[in-house]
């Protein structure tokens, strides 16, 4: 008798069930989408605390979610977004439009022009719903049209950045021409020496909500379904077009909130604020191990990429390395989410 | 010779269907009787319009013209929810499950249980461990709880195991009709004999089935009566008393015609 080839024995195994620890790891990795990114972000504080012990101090560490706030609460709705198969570009664009209107409806300085002076709450609010209207424009043309989530976004994304110049006159609100419920956001809670930020309070809270909303409701799950086959769901008597729609309109709602931390961040209201926070949006939630193509996917994996974007670039950063190199590696980091996704995808019981 | 009609009223008819995709014609004036507590097997060449007739009883598509009518009255389908209401469930062809999602969430997709008191209707909570309970009672029911687990996502399961939770999904909520396009198709032989078994479960049950199928040795086992559709429309009605598999085959490609008085137009089930 000749040996069987390696070929029959895999047959063989796969009929009896066992797996080789490669396929174990796969299918661990499927079940469980977020650990990937939590064993990075292990590694990743590991490495960064053996080269530069400064880095676990509690005021570096401080500064670390400071730096995720904005980030992962914005990645909260790129989360949503494309767990529908669709995605965002438009998503920093919507929160500078959402930052402006608030300042902008708040400041009572006499040196403005846009002089509305309206009570802080309500500036907010309208802010708030600023962004709400922004994102519902994206789901309109989505759904209405039916035009691809990146198209009509990259469109957007400029028609919302012309906008936020035209309104405002590309004028940056300083801090203390705003109210103080504006910045409220960026107060930080002394423990310690570790600085908690009232605005990561409220990013924590939001992922807490969202990660009910997905797991326990059904919209969350339709949201996975709509993602995952979008005709299967529409056939299964799920409303596609309105599970979208609403996404986008919920994911304008939370960049509003966005844009309220980000006064509170950064003490100012610019219209040239953070021109990169799209794709880092997008990074946090590819690197976090949601799938680019729709229906796989935690928040849980995404505030762990959130994370693990500013920890790189923070490590690199007091390891004295050059800002070029903490792109680079961002740059891979992202490439190799999307290959293991793209493994991970193939698992088959 | 002439099949023996009984004296009862179509649950379901469809009149004219009119369905067509651009330049080609998928219905070109079909017509469907099905009769309470019948199984009606719908036959045909591909291309022949049987999925198209069927997706516009569930609700999938929307006939261009034609009435179909639900126990007499008239239904205008828009959406498969709204055939769904209706109590009519089906299993198409692509089974409609999502792969992401477990046996439990995709049973119960569109129609999710929710937690009763304030945290079901303020917090809109699911009710997981009722659907997981539920879901795997009633795949035991149905013979066809294969599965190890029913918190599996559906894409780790076989082509068969997928097929058993489209076709579970739809006998639990089926309440008055169950159509089910090829769903042996990808099926075993052992596999494919319980659900056959299930088909007549569910007429026993009292439960019409419309049963789309390549099969003929499934079709003349189970069905009451063959609706053989030809070019968009009904070519005729025959059962499997009547007519052999080599004459439905033939009414199928045009070979042969049946007249009218000897096709089964009426109910030859008394419902029970």
């Amino acid at each position: 008798m000749s040996n069987p080839n390696s070929g029959t024995i895999d047959l063989a195994e796969e009929f009896l069930g066992r797996r080789t620890p490669m396929q174990r790891i796969q299918v661990t990795l499927h079940r469980y989408p977020y650990l990937s990114p939590l064993v990075v972000l292990i590694v990743a504080l590991i490495i960064f605390t053996l080269i530069n012990p400064r880095f676990v101090l509690p005021g570096n560490l401080s500064f670390i979610t400071q730096q995720t706030v904005v980030i992962g609460t914005l990645a909260i709705a790129q989360t949503l977004i494309i767990l529908t198969a669709g995605i965002d570009l438009s998503i920093g664009a919507i929160m500078v439009f959402g930052q402006m209107v608030m300042a902008n409806l708040a400041i009572t300085a006499a040196s403005n022009a846009t002089n509305f002076g309206l009570p802080p709450w309500l500036a907010i609010t309208i802010g708030i719903c600023a962004s709400i209207l922004a994102g519902a424009i994206n789901g309109f043309l989505i759904v209405k049209l039916s035009l691809p989530p990146f198209i009509v976004t990259l469109g957007t994304l400029s028609v919302f950045t012309a906008l936020t110049l035209i309104l405002f006159k590309a004028r940056t609100i300083q801090g203390p021409e705003m109210p103080d419920l504006l910045k409220v956001m960026g107060v930080a809670i002394k423990i310690g020496s570790f600085q908690l930020m009232v605005g990561v309070i409220v990013m924590l809270v939001l992922f807490a909500i969202f990660t009910y909303v997905l797991r326990m409701t059904s919209w969350g799950t339709h949201i996975y379904a709509v993602g995952d086959d979008p005709q299967a769901a529409e056939l299964s008597g799920i409303s596609t077009k309105r599970v979208l729609f609403s996404v986008y309109v919920v994911a304008g709602f939370i960049t509003g909130i966005g844009a309220w931390i980000y006064i509170g961040r950064t003490g100012a209201a610019s219209p040239n604020a953070d021109p990169s926070i799209n794709l880092d949006t997008i990074t946090a939630v590819v690197i976090g191990g949601t799938s680019l193509f729709g229906g796989r996917g935690t928040l849980i994996g995404t505030l762990l990429g959130a994370f693990i974007v500013v920890v790189v670039e923070n490590g690199l950063a007091l390891a004295g390395l050059d800002q070029a190199y903490r792109v680079l590696a961002i740059g891979i980091l992202v490439i190799a989410a999307v290959a293991l996704d793209q493994w991970i995808r193939k698992v088959r019981a | 010779m002439s099949t023996q009609t009984l004296a009862l009223d179509p649950l379901l008819t469809c009149r004219g269907l009119v369905k067509s995709f651009g330049h080609v014609i998928g219905l070109n004036g079909a017509d469907l009787d099905l009769y309470p507590g019948e199984v009606l097997a719908v036959v045909g060449d591909n291309g022949a319009g049987k999925s198209t007739m069927i997706k516009c009883v569930a609700g999938a598509l929307i006939p261009d013209t034609g009435e179909i009518t639900l126990n007499g009255e008239r239904k205008d389908f828009k959406r498969t929810q709204d055939a769904r209401l209706q109590g009519i469930e089906t299993v198409f062809q692509t089974l409609a499950v999502s792969p992401a999602l477990d046996i439990a969430s995709n049973l119960y997709l569109g129609r999710e249980l929710r937690k009763p008191g304030v945290i079901g209707k303020v917090f809109r909570m699911l009710d997981k461990k009722r659907m997981r309970t539920e879901a795997s009672q009633h795949l035991q029911d149905l013979g066809i709880g294969t599965v190890q687990s029913i918190t599996q996502t559906v894409e780790t399961l076989s082509g068969g195991q997928r097929q058993a939770v489209a076709v579970a999904r739809a006998a639990v909520f089926g309440s008055k009709l169950i159509i089910l396009d090829e769903p042996t198709a990808a099926l075993g032989v052992r596999e494919s004999a319980r659900v056959l078994q299930l088909i007549k479960d569910l007429r026993d049950r009292g439960l019409p089935v419309i049963l789309i199928s390549h099969n003929m040795p499934q079709v003349f086992e189970v069905a009451d009566r063959i609706h053989v559709q030809r070019l968009g429309r009904r070519a005729a009605v025959v059962t499997p008393q009547t007519h052999t598999m080599n004459d439905v085959v033939a009414i199928m490609t045009g070979a042969m015609t049946v007249d009218e008085k000897d096709q089964a137009l009426g109910p030859v089930r008394s419902a029970n």
